[in-house]
Formats: C-alpha cells, structure tokens, sequence
C-alpha cells in the first residue's frame, strides 16, 4: 500500500483538508474489502455491526463523550445541520416559545445557513452574536440576550475555533451563560479536534461537531456528539439508524477510519501541538519579516500563544486581493487558501473578518495558512521565500483592478 | 511565454487555451464573472455568464490539466459596459457592448492585472488574426487581419483594442476557417464543451429582449413619434429603445400616406421623440467618428482605396478616411450610401483583410 502524504509544493491548507494518515488508510482498505449492512442480523451484518460499535467506542473515548452520545455523520456540514435544526425542532416541539437561534457572527456557513435557512421556512429568528477584533465571542452580548429573551432561546451554538483565524472561543463562559437559562449549546469543533484538547463531557456543551478529513481520516464521514437527554428531530429519514435521529447504512470502512485517525491525532496531539506553534511562530515571524504590511488577524501568537489554534496563521496583505495572492503562491509551488467561502469561484470578502471590524478593501487580501501533520520547516521557507514578489506582484495587480471608485483604476 | 487563457465556458476559448498549452506556453485559465447576481445573467448554456458556464470553463482547464481561476470582473463590468450601454441608448445613441467589453474588461481590465500578476500575453477565442512583420528597420509590427472564417470574424470587434494591447494578445484560432473545424478540435482533445451552441444577443439582457432591459433600468418616458414634417403619427415608451434605421416594433396605427415602409430616421432624447420617415432618409455616405484609434500611422492626407464596416456582420464598403483631431476620423464612401448608420456604432477600417483603425459613430449624414 502506498503511504499517504501531503500535495507535492509546501501545502499549507491543513485547515482545508489534511492528509490520510497511513493506518487510517489501512483501516479504511481493508474494511472496503468487507462486505456486511451494520443492520442486518446475519453474520455478515454482525461483522459490520462490531466494527462501528467498536468505532463509536473508540471515538467516544478520545472525545471524552459516551458510546451513545456519538451520532455517525457523513461529515462536519451535516452534522452541523443536524445540530442546529434537529435541536430547534426538539426544542420547539416541548416549548413552542422557543423560536430565537443564537449564533456568533463567525460561525461557519454550516451553521449559518441552516440557521438562516430556519429562519426563512420554519419561523426562527436568528440573533447574530458580535465578536471582538480578534474574533472572539462578545460574552456580554451573549449575557444580554440570554436576561432579556431567555425563555424564547431555542439554542446557542458557538463554534470552539474558528476556521479562518483560528481564534479560540470561550466555550467554558458560554456553556455557563447559556445553562444558567437551560439553553442548550452545540458547538462545531471541526477545527478543533486534534490541535487543542477537547473533552465533550468536560466541556459541558450538549452537541458538538467533528469530522474525519480535518484530522487524518477520510472525507465523508464525521460525527455530532450528543448528550442522550438533549432533544434532537431527525433531519434525514429513513431506516432509523443512529437512534432514529440520522437514517441511512452505516459506512463502516469510512467510520472506522475515522476512529482510528482521531484516536491517532488525540493521542498525539500534545507534541504535535507543540511542534505547530513553533513552526507557526516561524511562519508569522517569516511573513512579518517578508512583507511588513501584512497584518496578523486574529489573536496574536507572540503575545497571547493560547489564544489560537497552534497551525493556523491568517494575514491581510493590504493593496491586494486575495484570489491574486493565492494564484501567485500556487505558481510558486505554495497552497494556501484565503479562508472565506466562494460563490461560484468568485472570492467573496469574508464574514469572519467583517464581523470583526476588518474593512471590507483589506479583507479582500486575505490569506490562511494552517499547518498540520505533516507541515515542515521547509514548507514555512518556501512560503516566505516566495513572499516578498508575490506581494509586490499582488499590489501591482490590486492597483489595476480595483474598484473604479476608489480611484485605483488604470 | 506565461499566458492567460481567458475561458468563457464556451467552444471557443476552450480550444483557444488547448492551442495555447500545445505551443508549449505555461497556461493558466481565467473565468470573468461579470455579473454580481449570477441569475440576472442568461441561465442555461447560451450566455458567457452563467454558474454552469463557469463549471465548463473549470471542466475543460481539468482536462487541459492548467490551473484555472475566476476573476471577479462584475464591478468593472457594471461600471463600464451596462453603465455605457445604457448612458449611450438614452442618449439616442446605438451602443456594441461587446466591443466597450473587449476595449475595458478583456483588453484593459484583465489585460492589465494579467501583465501585472507577470503574464506574457492574454489568450482568447476571438476568430481574428496577429500577422507579425518585420519592417527593414528591424522593428516588429504587429496587424490584426480578420479571420479566414468569414462568417466568424470578430476583427470588428477587436479593434477598438488598438496597438500597444495587441502586442499582449494572443488569438489561437486565428487560422481557423470554421466552427466546425474547432468543434472538431474539441471534440478530439474531449473537452465536452465541443457540442455547445453558439452564443448570441448581449450577455447582460437575461432574454434578449433588449427594449425591455432598457425600460427596466431607465424606466418608462413616453413621447410621440413624428413623421419628417413633425406631424404626431404614434406614441413610444421612450425614445431611447428606439435605433437608427430600425423598421420593427414601430407601433404606428396608420400607414403613411404614401403607403410605403417607415423607419426611425432620428432619435431626438432632448425632446423625446422619435422620427420616422421614408428609407431614402437613411442612407449616408458621410461619416464623422471619434475616439479614433490607429493600428498605422494616423493618416492626416485622405487615404484612398479602403473599406469600412459599420456593423459587426455588416459588409465592407468602400471607402476614403482621414484622420482628424480630437483624435476622429472622417470617412467618405465611394460606392453604394450604407442605410442606417447610428451614432454610437463602431466604424472599422480595412485594407484587405487588415484592420487599420477604429472609431465610434458621431454623425453620419447625405454628402
């Protein structure tokens, strides 16, 4: 079997997507040769059936949750969707009352746009919550609302790091604010998982999210961890898997995989965590030194190195667009992403910036950098290398296609 | 050469870019998305600016195995060609934004942040050709000719591009004397773009239906139609939906008395009216047109023995020109009058099958 291994060039976009570590692979090959339903009674589903009761063990143990918390998911989207509509809907069905979703106003889209789209077909009205310049949660927003519309609060969700700038959110202090007004939180941690510690019982939080492809394992599959007591409506109906709440056959070879991946990068997260904030450290002093406009976004990992995930780094270049940027690191033999989502290719400005005060020109010019296991002193080179004339060619090419109206067209 | 191949979705410019990566260059395909609200464009497989035109485009780079990137030109876009569309049509005035499109989006805007990013040369899947001389001096000139294709030929189109931004252009299907022949292209290299219909119309106007577009974005002025001695024979919704030399969608009640065929003779946007009157009215054989650009030396003495094209598939005439200030051009025909020549158009001129210059419609009137 071929071992696994990161994109030829310096591949720093671990946040995007990492590589399959090699027993993960092996997990997932040899239970694709296996044939078994986990459904069916006869031996072959028997088969099956070990293997993901075993996977949900395991997962449960390196997440700190219990077996019958972990829901299979076909990934970090869905379980998402999951969290923040089935919880609605539970939540509705005991308590009608219960109309208002609290979000933080950089969740990702996977949260957002089920919450919108509650918004728009099922009668929810969504509470943005603000974040500070660094991007984290605004607390005493959060407080705010919780004293004046408690009642009517179906569910917070705030995400544990953001997948843009990395920002770690105080996840203890919203737990708090919402249980002290029995509001339930979920939590996406596909970020998180693997970089930082994440316990789910410790963490009080009642849903959380993870996902295979972010730590080593395969894309397509993922998990939301749910407290048993929590209400959750099932989003996908169908054979009633998964306690009736998520339906349709269990990918054994997928979920195995995943098992071992996060058992992989839990067990060695403490080290490798160490070796990512150094190598980030070189990477934010590199690019400083490189291009001393850029501007670090989010908490800064000098100062404050608990604050944001130890692989992720995020700048703006001012004068540039980040779509230029990223071509011309591509061209260099370096991939990076600028971190905001795409609309039909087109690079839009990201929400997690604006909301954190960031001027919609520099947020134009943004790029990511996330590091992961197989992240090198090398990778870090080659990017700051190749820096210094990619920005000067980014900032020639800013000049000529910027908006007529800011008086930079040619 | 570092090229950008700049790919529509389309038939064309996917085997431009193929032809582009087969001469060796170091190709990179970029989609311009040109419109903010991607369903304001024409859906479906027609337009060059719909969603599932920008996954043909992405589609086709895959199998070329380039890296392929979307530039968000939808700003420059409004500003400049839906922005003139419309000033020029209410200003009675008849606008080509295909070539304000190739003149400030593919030819400036892409043109220049392509230089800039360190690209040699922009490729596109125009149907015109480069033809290089070297003069005795040791200079190189470039010319743009028209397409052996005389059905395609888009140097009408092109030429507003002038010079200095031809010497950065690359026309890969240049040579091609059919869309069949590129069809067949495609079709061998698998790019699934190869059976694609054509596009026509204007990108922009989401049904071809252009009056309509106009009467949205500029809203509705009714006035009256006259005839040549200013007697009222109709009403219109607004002068400006109406062209030079345009018989259709008229709506006049009455025959005239003559019984004979009427068509817009002028468009007058102070007083919104427009004028009708006999076909005779239209032809011209005098035309004066600004923002003149040059592919020769301008020439300031009368050039004799050229032609000139007014409309995209309209055919040559011939024609004298000079050059005159501001920079324009003064064009005197020298056979048949051409019918219906609105200000705004593009005048071209040939010699042969080279374009030596370009100018936009000022006035065109009876010598």
């Amino acid at each position: 079997m071929t071992t696994p291994q990161a994109p030829a060039g310096a591949y720093l976009d671990h946040a995007a997507t990492t590589p399959m570590s090699r027993a993960a692979l092996e997990a997932y090959v040899t239970e694709a040769g296996r044939t078994g339903n986990a459904s069916s009674l006869h031996s072959a589903g028997r088969g099956a059936r070990r293997v993901i009761e075993e996977s949900r063990e395991s997962v449960a143990a390196s997440l700190g949750a219990r077996p019958s918390e972990v829901i299979f998911t076909a990934g970090g989207t869905e379980a998402d969707n999951l969290a923040v509509k089935g919880i609605f809907w539970g939540r509705r069905r005991t308590d009608p009352r219960r109309t208002r979703v609290l979000v933080s106003a950089v969740e990702h889209h996977a949260v957002l746009d089920p919450a919108f789209w509650l918004a728009g077909h099922a009668g929810a009205e969504i509470v943005l919550l603000p974040v500070d310049a660094e991007g984290r949660l605004d607390l005493a927003a959060l407080r705010a609302e919780l004293a004046d519309h408690a009642d009517e609060v179906a569910l917070v969700s705030v995400m544990w790091a953001n997948n843009e700038v990395g920002t770690l959110q105080p996840m203890r202090d919203v737990v708090r604010l919402a249980h002290q007004h029995g509001v339930p939180v979920h939590t996406d941690a596909v970020q998180a998982v693997g970089q930082v510690e994440v316990d789910f019982a410790a963490s009080g939080v009642d849903a959380l999210t993870v996902t295979g492809h972010k730590l080593g394992g395969p894309h397509g599959v993922g998990a939301l961890l749910a407290r048993r007591d929590l209400a959750i409506e099932a989003v996908q109906h169908g054979g009633g898997q998964e306690r009736g709440v998520r339906s349709g056959t269990l990918d054994a070879p997928a979920i195995r995989a995943f098992a071992v991946a996060l058992a992989e990068a839990v067990a060695a997260r403490p080290e490798r965590a160490a070796a990512l904030r150094s190598l980030r450290d070189r990477l934010v002093a590199g690019v400083r030194a490189a291009d001393p406009g850029a501007v670090l976004r989010g908490p800064d990992p000098t100062t404050d190195p608990g604050a944001r995930l130890p692989g992720n780094a995020h700048f703006t270049f001012p004068g540039t667009e980040g779509d230029s940027l990223l071509f011309l690191l591509d061209s260099a033999g370096v991939q990076a992403s600028t971190g905001s989502a795409c609309q039909a290719g087109v690079p839009q400005p990201s929400h997690v910036l604006l909301a954190m005060g960031v001027p919609e020109l520099d947020a134009r010019g943004a790029l990511r950098f996330s590091l992961g296991a197989t992240s090198t002193a090398d990778d870090v080179e080659r990017l700051v290398a190749a820096l210094p004339q990619v920005v000067a060619r980014a900032r020639a090419a800013g000049l000529v296609s910027a908006p007529a109206r800011t008086g930079g067209a040619a | 050469m570092r090229v950008l191949a700049a790919m529509s979705g389309g038939v064309d410019s996917a085997v431009a870019a193929a032809l582009a990566v087969e001469a060796g260059h170091d190709v990179v395909g970029v989609h311009m998305a040109l419109s903010r609200n991607r369903d304001q464009f024409r859906t479906g497989s027609r337009g060059c600016c719909s969603i599932e035109d920008a996954g043909d485009a992405r589609r086709a780079a895959d199998v070329l195995g380039i890296p392929y990137y979307v530039w968000d030109l939808s700003e420059k876009f409004e500003e400049t060609v839906v922005a003139d569309f419309l000033s020029e049509y209410e200003a009675g005035r008849t606008p080509n934004p295909c070539v304000r499109c190739n003149e400030h989006i593919k030819f400036e805007a892409l043109l220049d942040k392509a230089t800039a990013l360190g690209f040699d040369a922009v490729a596109t899947g125009h149907y015109a050709q480069v033809v290089t001389r070297e003069a005795p001096d040791g200079t190189v000139h470039r010319e743009l000719h028209r397409s052996p294709n005389s059905e395609k030929d888009q140097s009408y189109v092109l030429a507003v591009m002038g010079p200095e931004r031809l010497a950065r252009a690359m026309f890969p299907l240049g040579g091609f004397a059919s869309k069949a022949e590129v069809r067949a292209e495609a079709e061998r290299r698998g790019l699934s773009v190869s059976a694609k219909p054509d596009s026509y119309d204007i990108c922009f106007v989401a049904d071809g239906d252009t009056r309509g577009f106009l009467r949205d974005r500029l809203g509705s002025r009714p006035g009256e139609v006259v005839d040549t001695d200013g007697n009222v024979v109709g009403e219109h919704d607004g002068a400006y939906a109406f062209t030079v030399g345009q018989r259709k969608g008229l709506g006049l009640g009455r025959p005239a008395a003559d019984g004979r065929a009427r068509y817009v003779v002028d468009v007058r946007t102070s007083s919104n009216t427009v004028v009708v009157g006999p076909a005779e009215l239209l032809s011209v054989d005098r035309i004066a047109a600004g923002k003149a650009v040059w592919f020769t030396p301008p020439p300031t003495d009368w050039l004799d023995g050229v032609e000139v094209q007014v409309r995209a598939h309209g055919a040559p005439v011939p024609a004298r020109v000079r050059a005159t200030d501001a920079p324009g051009m003064e064009v005197h025909l020298t056979g048949t009058p051409l019918r219906g020549v609105a200000a705004g158009q593009s005048v071209v001129v040939y010699r042969g099958t080279q374009v030596l210059g370009q100018a936009t419609v000022a006035d065109a009137r009876r010598g």
